[in-house]
């Protein structure tokens, strides 16, 4: 993303070209260039805005732009025009603003914003993809044994065993860097999304939302697996099959 | 001298805890240590029977505690070894007559007495328990190779952790080769792995547990038995020795014993 710094209170009312232009206003804006078309022929304003552009070039060059058309009538074809005209001269169009029900329409259908504070959202979603907001988990770094229990409202982490006789309730995910022996409930509030993973997984007993899992009693499997909701019942398969979530 | 306090517990009822305490104090003893033993089962003791001190007894832990002995009136000699001394649970009261304070200000009266104080803890998660725990150093949990008494052992290891006085140490107690041999009985692999805790002793079953506990002498009074080698070695690693484990000693035994039969069946 081309961040231009721009400052609103220098760019307001800032107008490339000269004063004739009074139907054209272009202001800086946090998300980039507000551009306001005021009254006037449609084909004639946008052939003044690209005149003004190339004048400027270096101005408007790499700029994100938002198009306010007033009360104007726009169709696909002339939007979509302009569009890729603003586009050769390194403009991108983001968003186009109307009091229209049909211009708001057809500017949705090119893919473009309608309202001037989407890119906010955007931008924060953009720093979410390296810093994730994460979710409420807790650690156990110690084994599980027999009586105690543990019972959170996020999901559960622990490094070490899980005995016979000990107990594991979650709202969330469950996983066991250790052996599974004990009980544990997944998605105690009912979500089946829920996973129950373990380097052992031999459980007491097992329960993902509303389901309920009795482990064969002679299990030789000593391999990491994922115990997860398919079809309305509980399955529990080697991690390494690289399914997770697949069955969706 | 300043004791070591050694607590001996189980969870579950009838693995052996009054007999290991016994053996254990009787073995210590005889490596010239000076051991006092104190039963915290009140109530429901029975260490002075085992001892074989039953008819000796005057005053016991509750009149220690309530102030009409001195600790020393209390003290009950082990005739049979330089240094053994009981201290007797009573049978008339329960276990509220003592707290864990009054637990912990008894071993610190004895702490410049003796060598190893043991204490016998009864049975439970409750108060008794809570007792014998108190003023422990070293904690030894006694198990069978048994699926309900390791679920027990498991949570009182676990209790003993919350208390902070562990890790705790193992005795797997009552083992039968010939079952463990067949895969009908957990072996002591089949126990640590799910317990982890470090295991000071195997003792093999042995019927000369029951003939000397009924006459009050501790097969540990002498080595004889396989019983008796298992609780002195358990002794010795109590003090830090190093000493080659009973499992294999006893897998040795019980290879050697077959061998000899196969012998026998040929000839």
């Amino acid at each position: 993303m081309i961040t231009r710094t721009t400052n609103p209170e220098e760019q307001a009312g800032y107008k490339p070209g000269s004063e004739k232009d009074s139907a054209i206003t272009i202001k800086g804006i946090r998300e980039g260039l507000l551009v306001t078309l005021g009254d006037g022929d449609w084909e004639t304003l946008q052939e003044r805005l690209l005149k003004q552009i190339e004048e400027k070039g270096a101005f408007f060059r790499g700029a994100r732009m938002a198009l306010d058309v007033g009360n104007r009538i726009l169709h696909a074809a002339q939007m979509g025009a302009l569009r890729d005209r603003l586009s050769d001269r390194e403009i991108s169009l983001w968003a186009v603003v109307s009091n229209s029900p049909v211009t708001e329409r057809t500017a949705q259908v090119l893919g473009l914003a309608t309202r001037l504070s989407t890119p906010k959202p955007e931008r924060v979603i953009r720093q979410m993809d390296t810093q994730l907001p994460g979710e409420d988990a807790i650690l156990i770094q110690r084994t599980l044994r027999s009586g105690f229990r543990v019972s959170t409202h996020g999901h559960v982490v622990v490094i070490g065993d899980v005995n016979p006789g000990a107990e594991i309730i979650a709202d969330g995910n469950v996983v066991i860097w250790g052996r599974l022996r004990g009980t544990v409930h997944a998605g105690a509030q009912g979500n089946e999304h829920s996973v129950v993973c373990a380097l052992e997984m031999n459980p007491t007993q097992l329960r993902i939302a509303n389901l309920f899992y009795a482990p064969p009693s002679k299990k030789k499997n000593k391999g990491a697996e994922m115990a997860r909701v398919v079809k309305n019942e509980i399955v529990t398969e080697p991690w390494n099959t690289r399914r997770i979530r697949g069955g969706e | 001298m300043t004791a070591k306090v050694l607590t001996v517990t189980s969870g579950k009822g009838g693995v052996g805890k009054t007999t290991t305490t016994a053996n254990i104090a009787v073995a210590l003893a005889g490596l010239s240590y000076k051991v006092v033993c104190i039963d915290a089962d009140i109530g429901l003791r029975n260490l002075d029977v085992v001892l074989g001190l039953e008819n000796r007894i005057v005053y016991d832990l509750v009149d220690v505690v309530e102030g009409r002995c001195r600790l020393r009136q209390a003290m009950i000699r082990d005739k049979r070894l330089p240094e053994l001394y009981l201290i007797p649970a009573a049978q008339t009261r329960d276990k509220n007559a003592v707290s864990p304070s009054d637990m912990v200000r008894l071993c610190d009266e004895l702490r410049n007495e003796a060598d190893w104080i043991l204490i016998d803890s009864p049975a439970g998660i409750e108060r008794g328990f809570r007792n014998a725990l108190a003023p422990a150093d070293v904690v030894v949990v006694v198990t069978n190779p048994e699926v309900s008494a390791v679920r027990d052992a498991d949570r009182i290891i676990g209790l003993i952790e919350a208390e902070e006085k562990g890790p705790a140490r193992l005795i797997l107690n009552r083992v039968n080769m010939n079952l463990v041999k067949r895969g009908d009985m957990l072996n002591a692999d089949d126990v640590l792995e799910l317990l982890a805790v470090e295991l000071i002793g195997i003792v093999p079953e042995d019927e000369a547990v029951v003939v000397s506990t009924n006459r009050g002498q501790p097969v540990a009074l002498d080595g004889k038995s396989k019983a008796g080698l298992a609780f002195q070695n358990i002794a010795r690693r109590l003090n830090g020795e190093q000493v080659p484990f009973l499992s294999l000693e006893e897998k040795d035994g019980f290879f050697a014993r077959l061998g000899r039969m196969f012998r026998t069946g040929g000839a």
